[in-house]
């Protein structure tokens, strides 16, 4: 299932030119406040009719300026940045309202409560929910409008951090569980790297980029839209053998890699979390360092203060100064050795 | 069941009761409709509409009463109509309804008005991405969560109707058992010799009504803050 997004409309100080498309998984839309990211979920929702274009959901045209299905008929579970509750219906209430229009609700009702853990809440009135409960609920309420797609306008940026904490484990599950194609829209990058598969990076009302999540942090262009401190690589590994030392050796398309003490069994795929900061460049192989993970690499691009280096397939960034451009004498098919500081690890 | 009234005095509670009850009843829809008119929607005339149906609340109620005897007079364009289909409204306790109906509007509106202001249409539009047609979503968001207000409304309605007396006695005079309605009521025992005991009762149970009207008002008011 491909969701198509292609339109065009003009706000008073912001003319949108948006197009991507979303393949299955978690695609997030990531951009600055103000580029247009809720406007452009809205338009795909039928909750705003753009100037012009065409948003499709596999071979079914929602929008293409004849067609314009209305929010009631676009299968479109959408979670709000605000949770949007009914205040005068219990949570059971709130949950079961999409059942009347959406018959297969009723038989998916135990099973979305014991997804999101909403079976205590449902008594209860949304005035006397925490955040979190609120937003789990809201999610729920979605899940059971029977939709074809799930688009969730930043459901946790209204939460504190305990509450997000809270509120990713499950939507993880979600991911992994609910085989959905989801939507999900943000500005933070912590958000992006757990749930993203594809990641749209949006500027002032325009797409820059979409794409693969991992090719997005390889590219010394593009990552510095994410900020400067969060630029680095993601790259694929799966764990090899535990060490007599309890270290964790893991395979990756450059070579084998020891991470600490990680409660992972054999054969499982991680995502690796390489910083660009976090990696040290060297012409030689270098000798009697603390560092663990020394990968031989070729450099492939410079941009900026990024180098841009091969490691098997797969891509990764290190950050240099001018001055170590020159004094290393760095160029496009140089090889060199990637000195990795620290890793963070991620579940695939 | 005469609570110490006079026939006359006892004849005026029960016509204001009908008659205000009357009013409160037949432009509750159209005042909900109004002020849903005036809140959610935008189109040319918008302002002109406000001021249309604030007109009874700032013009003399005289002047009100005058201008209905004018449109529904019997000899008026609507009244002559009317009374082609054997409506009479002038001089009939059903005239001194419309004129409290006209009078009572504006302040159902306002509080009406105020009500859909506070319902939020974020859930509405919610609903809508939740399946349910638009008929439903205001049966079952709007108008449960609009109820304190237009309850509101009714009550401020209904106390306005009970008072109203200029454009009623300008509109239908003050004819005992016919158009004589409270004030009116206490209007005409003012000026006749002896009259000051009716009056008083008539004024005590003004004061009883009104007072239980704004109190239900405030309870109502507060109900809906807390939602």
């Amino acid at each position: 299932m491909t969701l198509s997004v292609a339109f065009r409309h003009g706000f008073p100080g912001l003319d949108l030119d948006i197009r991507f498309d979303a393949p299955e998984g978690v695609t997030a839309l990531f951009g600055p406040s103000g580029c247009g990211k809720s406007t452009t979920t809205n338009v795909i929702a039928g909750l705003l009719r753009p100037d012009s274009g065409r948003i499709a959901l596999q071979d079914r045209v929602l929008f293409d300026g004849r067609t314009d299905l209305a929010p009631q008929a676009r299968r479109i579970g959408y979670v709000f940045q605000d949770p949007r509750l009914f205040p005068h219906m219990t949570v059971e209430r709130n949950l079961r309202y999409p059942s009347r229009w959406h018959r297969g609700a009723a038989r998916d009702f135990d099973r979305v409560i014991e997804l999101l853990a909403l079976g205590p809440l449902l008594s209860r009135y949304p005035a006397t929910l925490s955040g979190g409960e609120k937003q789990r609920t809201a999610i729920g309420r979605a899940l059971l409008s029977d939709p074809a797609l799930l688009v969730m306008d930043e459901p946790l940026a209204a939460l504190d951090e305990s509450r997000k904490a809270e509120i990713m484990p499950w939507l993880e599950r979600l991911r992994d569980e609910i085989r959905l194609p989801i939507l999900y829209v943000s500005h933070s990058v912590p958000e992006v790297l757990r749930l993203a598969t594809t990641l749209v990076l949006m500027h002032a009302g325009r797409v820059t980029h979409a794409g693969p999540l991992s090719d997005v942090l390889a590219d010394p262009q593009l990552a510095p839209q994410l900020g400067a401190r969060e630029a680095g690589a993601l790259i694929m590994a799966r764990v090899e053998a535990r060490e007599a030392d309890g270290m964790l050796r893991v395979a990756t398309s450059g070579g084998p890699m020891l991470l600490p003490d990680l409660d992972a069994p054999i054969g499982r795929l991680l995502r690796l979390r390489i910083l660009a900061h976090e990696v040290i460049l060297s012409r030689d192989a270098p000798h009697g360092l603390s560092a663990l993970n020394i990968l031989p690499t070729t450099v492939l691009q410079l941009t900026g203060g990024l180098v841009q280096l091969g490691l098997g397939r797969e891509r990764m960034l290190a950050q240099v100064t001018p001055r170590s451009v020159a004094a290393l004498d760095l160029r496009p098919g140089t090889a060199c050795f990637a000195i990795v500081k620290s890793v963070s690890v991620l579940p695939a | 069941m005469s609570f110490g009234l006079g026939p006359q005095e006892w004849q005026a509670v029960q016509l204001s009761l009908l008659v205000s009850l009357v009013a409160t009843a037949a432009s509750l829809p159209l005042a909900t409709a109004t002020a849903w008119l005036l809140a959610r929607r935008r189109f040319p005339g918008h302002g002109l509409l406000s001021g249309i149906v604030h007109l009874p609340l700032i013009l003399p109620p005289v002047v009100t009463g005058y201008l209905l005897l004018i449109v529904f007079g019997t000899q008026g364009a609507v009244g002559g109509f009317l009374k082609e289909l054997g409506i009479i409204l002038a001089f009939r306790w059903t005239g001194a309804a419309l004129a409290a109906a006209v009078m009572a509007f504006p302040l159902m509106v306002r509080a009406i008005r105020l009500g859909f202001e506070a319902v939020d249409p974020k859930l509405e539009q919610a609903a809508a991405t939740l399946g349910a047609p638009r008929g439903w979503i205001f049966l079952s968001v709007t108008l449960p969560l609009l109820m304190p207000a237009i309850l509101a409304g009714a009550t401020l309605g209904f106390a306005k109707a009970m008072g109203e007396f200029g454009a009623t006695i300008t509109f239908v005079s003050n004819i005992p058992g016919q158009t004589q309605t409270l004030p009116s009521a206490i209007y005409a025992f003012l000026e006749t010799p002896g009259g000051e005991g009716p009056a008083m009762r008539l004024v005590v149970i003004s004061v009883i009504v009104a007072m239980g009207a704004v109190l239900l008002s405030e309870f109502l008011a507060r109900r809906m803050v807390r939602n």
